[in-house]
């Protein structure tokens, strides 16, 4: 199976370098011991252990290592009492990451919005206004998905629902297998981008960006992401109309009061949702806590508007919000406790004096830094890589002059396409889960490419123009 | 075995959903401060207390549960092509060197610290608020002694999978993605008659 041979290359490159490293240290120090952390908790999540207790396991053996190195004549007792120190406080540091409160909460408004089952009627409503546009099936699933995706921030849910609505309607339209797969893929993975996500607020937490400024940043290249989607499939359908067929007209001959009936139950009251609750944090009205329960107790609202507010859902909405949130946050306890002890170590030292030994310039740590987000994307999680390796990363961003908003919008833009790389891509898995039996797996890889090279293509283009993310941030609230 | 099994496998799940209960307090607690701060110039003193508490409480309490239900993230790239014996054994190596070691730190570290604040009546240093961060402290052994409870439990599954080769069943629960329901509620049920809509 490719999959597993791709795993199984990059578990004997990391054991390689871990090998390399140390046979040609000239004298062991505690450093060389942070980056032999750092090589094993990237063998261990390969072998797909539960990553919050790995990093709790090997932050607890390697602070240990720390002050028996440092502190050779403290007794046994004392040296583990320190650990237990470091732990708990670590612990209780995460406890009390005030930032983090609106995690459960915009868990929470995603499931309310996902179980008020309005995303049906949002597909429809969208389909018919597009009208006659090349591709319009396909710019519709777009957009539904965005918006569906921006409101509720769960990728599974997403594509799998638009897999069952949206996929059988291009296909039956005759729309090419790919395209369609790709639209779906893509477009559903656009929540953890646009925000309100936890994605940038679990950066936030990390970088100690203020999330205020990171959802400003990040809202514009959210919005040209989603267009260049959307150009994409009209730019395809325009040049080869056999990928994606007109609908017949009987199927737009809609009258306009029913179109706007449609959009006004589906499409607007979800819009005014995320632009109330994103204006009032970007504008400065409310906190992003404040924001989220506001956001939270719309989406209630949103359900029982829609008769969809059952004491069953809402109680699946309440339970699958607290494994979620326990799933992020143990994460953070487990990192904050790795990281403490990564740092004892010197392991961050070690790896900035090498840095600085490259002399590179800014341009080219920026670039080599986003290669090995790119390539961490493929066996690591977007969790994982915010609370392991981004807490390595961003204290070199001083040295090299880079604000690291930017670099955070810039690391946003990238996981997107973890989501999009084979064989791992989730998004794959749950769109194959619910599609028709005839398209293939490689199908929908293959579809997902080209929207990975879009991902690619927009971060260039943030890159070339970082006025794109950091234009609106700097207007709200200086620079 | 299979009755302890399960009845670790409820306490965490009981004790789980009690708690995630506080994210719909948290929610309505929020709302509420916004609204008397903002429309009526009222700021309550322990909003933002009960707030930290209400998250911290909600996520270390449901630690157990997303444990039972199989929830924390895990790498997938080489674990899932895995058949299920080398996944059990794999896992209960990594239990034992790292997860019982950790967790076992983290709740035993927790009790001199939730003591050492109760010795104190500590209370919250944010705000005039009397909130009881002594209590919120204490939040810490229990939640780890819990996890470290079900890592005994799912420990035992991998033993039991060792021996027959297959993952034993869970409890039935909610899950994110559940196909079937979502087919019944966008009206395509597989027994539905005719063509979707």
């Amino acid at each position: 199976m490719s999959g597993m041979k791709i795993g199984f290359i990059s578990l004997i490159v990391v054991i390689a370098i871990i090998f390399g490293v140390f046979l040609s240290a000239d004298q062991i120090t505690s450093g060389h011991y942070g980056l032999l952390m750092l090589a094993l908790i990237v063998v261990a999540i390969m072998l797909g252990f539960p990553t919050a207790f790995t990093l709790m396991g090997l932050g607890m053996i390697f602070a240990f290592i720390n002050y028996r190195l440092s502190d050779p004549d403290l007794t046994f007792a004392e040296t583990g009492d320190r650990v237990f120190n470091l732990m708990v406080n670590s612990a209780y540091g995460a406890m009390t990451t005030d930032v983090l409160i609106s995690v459960p909460l915009f868990i929470f408004m995603g499931y309310l919005v996902e179980r008020a089952n309005i995303i049906d009627k949002l597909f429809k409503s969208l389909q018919v206004s597009m009208g006659n546009l090349p591709g319009s099936l396909g710019v519709a699933t777009i957009l539904t998905c965005a918006i569906f995706a921006t409101a509720t921030g769960i990728i599974g849910a997403t594509v799998t629902l638009m897999g069952l609505l949206a996929l059988p309607a291009m296909l039956r339209a005759g729309y090419n297998v790919k395209l369609s797969a790709g639209a779906i893929t893509a477009g559903g993975c656009l929540g953890i981008l646009i925000p309100p996500s936890v994605m940038l607020i679990l950066y936030g937490a990390t970088a100690g960006v203020p999330v205020t400024r990171l959802y400003a940043g990040a809202f514009l290249p959210g919005l040209m992401l989603t267009l260049l989607y959307i150009v994409y499939i009209m730019v395809r359908a325009k040049l080869n109309p056999a990928l994606a067929p007109k609908l017949p007209p009987e199927e737009l001959a809609i009258p306009f009061a029913e179109k706007a009936k449609l959009l006004l139950t589906s499409f607007v009251p979800l819009a005014l949702l995320i632009a109330f609750v994103l204006g009032s944090i970007i504008k400065g009205w409310a906190t992003p806590t404040e924001a989220a329960a506001v956001g939270a107790f719309g989406g209630l609202l949103l359900a029982l508007a829609y008769r969809q507010l059952t004491w069953e859902r809402l109680k699946e909405a309440v339970f699958l919000t607290a494994r979620a949130s326990a799933m992020v946050c143990w994460l953070f306890v487990g990192a904050r406790i790795f990281s403490a002890a990564f740092g004892l170590l010197g392991g961050q030292d070690l790896i900035k004096e090498w840095v600085l030994s490259m002399n590179m310039t800014g341009t080219q740590f920026l670039l080599l830094s986003q290669v090995i987000i790119f390539l961490l994307g493929w066996p690591l999680e977007w969790t994982e890589i915010i609370v392991i390796f981004m807490p390595i990363f961003l204290p070199l961003l001083d040295h090299f002059q880079i604000d690291p908003l930017f670099f955070g919008l810039l690391v946003a833009l990238n996981l997107q396409t973890a989501f999009l790389s084979p064989p791992v891509a989730m998004a794959a898995f749950y769109l194959k889960g619910v599609a028709p039996p005839h398209v293939t797996l490689n199908q929908i890889f293959a579809g997902m490419m080209p929207y990975m090279l879009i991902q690619v293509l927009a971060m260039f283009l943030l890159y070339m123009f970082p006025q794109i993310g950091l234009w609106l941030p700097q207007m709200q609230y200086g620079r | 075995m299979q009755r302890y099994l399960l009845w670790i496998d409820s306490l965490s799940t009981w004790v789980g959903k009690t708690f995630a209960w506080s994210v719909f307090i948290l929610t309505l607690v929020t709302v509420y401060d916004v609204t008397m701060r903002k429309l009526f110039s009222k700021p309550w003193d322990c909003a933002f207390d009960a707030e930290l508490m209400l998250y911290g409480v909600l996520f270390m309490m449901a630690g157990a549960y997303t444990l039972a239900r199989n929830g924390h993230v895990r790498g997938d790239v080489l674990y899932g092509f895995f058949p299920p014996r080398m996944q059990a054994g794999l896992d209960l190596v990594l239990y034992f060197l790292f997860f019982v070691p950790g967790v076992a730190a983290l709740a035993y570290a927790g009790i001199g610290f939730a003591q050492e604040a109760w010795a104190a009546k500590e209370a919250s240093s944010y705000s005039t608020c009397p909130a009881p961060v002594y209590l919120y402290k204490l939040i810490i052994p229990i939640a780890g002694f819990l996890v470290l409870l079900q890592g005994f439990a799912e420990i035992v599954r991998c033993v039991r999978c060792l021996k027959s080769g297959q993952w034993p069943q869970r409890l039935h629960d909610v899950e994110e993605v559940d196909v079937e329901k979502m087919k019944h509620k966008l009206g395509l049920d597989d027994d539905a008659k005719g063509p979707a809509k």
